[in-house]
């Protein structure tokens, strides 16, 4: 069918809305990244920050000289590493047997895991539990309180459903069991949704703050994202900011984004390489049981 | 004689068999329960284990004597908080307002954008504008809060300048009680709207061609398409994210309102969320801000399962 003139003028008016949209959509980072590199006039002047002027690398110099920024971005990737590989792996362990029409009682399980997602104890209750457990200021309380996430459980479980039974069954009158199936037979066909649920448990806990606000006062243990929540949201880490040394003041501004910038880059930096899988399994899983 | 016997305990037998069918069951996938046995403990412990902690609501909590210790005070939180604390009124009328603000202009901006996405034709181009329109949900709110504040600063920030261009007053719209709701909800519109697309776009390219081809022969409108084929098409999937949002209403955004706002707007910004954490942990008053939890919990059930049953009785596929 050829396109008539309404049809290309209405596709040519798309397409500036949509590409203004996106430059609405990714200006903020560039600004911020720009204003990084800026020396202290540039970054206080009112308007657009395409790129910096000239490039300043004295707050870079100074966030990247922290000790506890590495502490905290050695925390953060601890937590995304340990973290995504136990979940990924319980979370396997809890949605395969759910997923089998064979397994006693199934409904009964399902309803008792569906049931936490809409009710639950409250953040107080929660902090009791947490403290009472003495995991208060312990690394784990980053890894254990939310190993499985229930959406992402169904979402493999759902998956695990569309994998046809024939297959098990066949290597079951072989004599594998089901432990041996689910790692050897029904993982590796799961590939693509694994690597979905692993990208967004990885960035999930890469921007986890708040269970390091409520659990973690030893700073030795904290997070990236409480450092940065210190020096841009709050304000209150002087030393970063430099606010003890007299000519790192007008630094502020460019110091707070090279912060940022800091704690986003691992995700820009992959974000081009992975960002298929990433929407990949949103599609396979919804929340019918 | 075996039959005499098995007639004078017949529900005793019974009970006995069946209770012998289940081991049997449980036996033949004994590895599959196994498999489940430890995220069953988990749940336990960290989703049921914070339900005994709900007791609080009803107890005047000390830490010394622990939760179960702690002396009954029947509903005096409840009383407290619906006809005395000066607070409640504020951060229950606020979290509404806000989520009803995020559900009204937030809700639909995804299907809307989803359904531009759709109409172009330029397929390269559309995956592009997906992909970037996809960015700021994969950061945290911290991260976003630290980029608003520099965008919206009425020194530096572009926001400000593109006003003072057309000459307007600078606002600082994180601190202004007249500004600040509008500025959560565009915010986070921001960062939402591309990926909400992905579920609206998956349930379009579901549509059948062959309906579209039909109505071009009888000269609908692209409008009338999309109102009379596309929008009725995408309907049960509407329906569904429209529940689960309702489900959320008193989850007016923590993580974006904690990181944003300050004592200057507390008024417009305080929601049961902040106030919790803030009475709660910071100002251990344990007891009422359970209470005030189980309040929101609750609500947020009947919602849901509300929301549910109409949805079902109208004739349309629910969450449940």
């Amino acid at each position: 069918m050829k396109a008539t003139i309404g049809e290309n003028i209405f596709q040519f008016i798309l397409i500036i809305v949509i590409s203004l949209l996106c430059i609405v959509m990714i200006y903020p980072f560039i600004h911020i990244v720009s204003i990084s590199f800026s020396s202290p006039s540039e970054a206080l002047r009112l308007g657009f920050h395409l790129y910096p002027k000239e490039i300043d690398m004295t707050a870079w110099n100074l966030v990247l000289s922290q000790k506890k920024i590495w502490i905290g971005f050695g925390n953060s990737v601890f937590r995304t590493v340990v973290g995504t590989f136990l979940t990924l792996f319980i979370m396997s362990l809890c949605a395969y047997p759910l997923s089998r029409k064979y397994l006693p009682h199934r409904t009964f399980y399902t309803m008792i895991i569906l049931f936490t997602m809409f009710f639950g104890g409250g953040i107080i209750p929660t902090y009791l539990l947490i403290k009472e457990l003495d995991l208060m200021n312990s690394l784990w309380v980053y890894i254990v309180p939310g190993l499985i996430p229930t959406f992402s459980m169904l979402v493999l479980r759902n998956f695990f459903m569309s994998i046809p039974t024939e297959i098990e069954e066949c290597s079951k009158i072989d004599g594998a069991n089901d432990i041996r199936i689910l790692f050897q037979i029904i993982l590796p066909l799961s590939k693509p949704v694994l690597a979905t649920l692993a990208l967004w448990t990885a960035v999930g806990h890469w921007n986890s703050w708040f269970d390091a606000v409520l659990y973690i006062s030893d700073q030795s243990k904290q997070v990236l994202q409480f450092f940065l929540r210190e020096i841009v949201v709050t304000n209150t880490d002087a030393e970063t900011l430099g606010r003890s040394v007299v000519g790192n003041l007008k630094y502020e501004s460019a110091i707070k984004a090279a912060t940022v910038t800091f704690a986003i880059l691992p995700i820009l930096v992959v974000y081009p390489f992975l960002q298929k899988y990433f929407v990949k399994g949103t599609m396979i899983g919804s929340l019918k049981g | 004689m075996d039959n005499a016997v098995q007639q004078k305990k017949p529900k005793v037998k019974q009970l006995k068999n069946n209770f012998r069918f289940m081991w049997k069951e449980y036996k033949k996938s004994k590895y599959l329960f196994l498999m489940l046995v430890p995220t069953l403990v988990w749940y336990a412990i960290f989703h049921y284990g914070p339900l005994y902690g709900i007791q609080l609501a009803f107890k005047d909590f000390s830490p010394i004597k622990g939760i179960w210790g702690s002396p009954w005070v029947g509903l005096e939180h409840f009383k407290f908080l619906f006809f005395q604390s000066p607070d409640f009124l504020r951060i229950f009328r606020n979290t509404v307002l806000i989520s009803l603000y995020h559900l009204i202009f937030g809700f639909p901006a995804p299907i809307l954008l989803a359904l531009l996405l759709n109409e172009i034709r330029f397929s390269i181009f559309k995956k592009v504008a997906q992909s970037l329109s996809y960015i700021p949900h994969f950061f945290s709110w911290v991260v976003l809060a630290g980029i608003v504040t520099v965008m919206l600063s009425p020194s530096e920030g572009p926001v400000n300048y593109i006003l003072k261009m057309i000459g307007m007053e600078p606002i600082y719209f994180l601190a202004d009680s007249n500004y600040f709701r509008s500025t959560l909800v565009v915010t986070g519109i921001w960062k939402e709207i591309g990926w909400g697309t992905i579920i609206y776009l998956a349930a379009l390219s579901g549509v059948d061609p062959s309906l579209y081809e039909a109505s071009k022969m009888d000269g609908a409108s692209r409008f009338k398409q999309t109102w009379y084929i596309t929008l009725p098409s995408i309907l049960p999937v509407i329906t569904i994210m429209f529940i689960l949002s309702l489900g959320g209403i008193l989850n007016a955004g923590f993580d974006q309102i904690f990181n944003l706002y300050n004592p200057a707007v507390y008024d417009v910004a305080d929601i049961i969320d902040t106030y919790v954490y803030r009475a709660g942990i910071l100002g251990a008053q344990f007891g009422l801000t359970t209470a005030v939890g189980l309040f929101k919990n609750i609500i947020g059930i009947t919602l849901v399962l509300g929301t549910n049953f109409i949805v079902k009785k109208l004739g349309q596929e629910g969450v449940l």
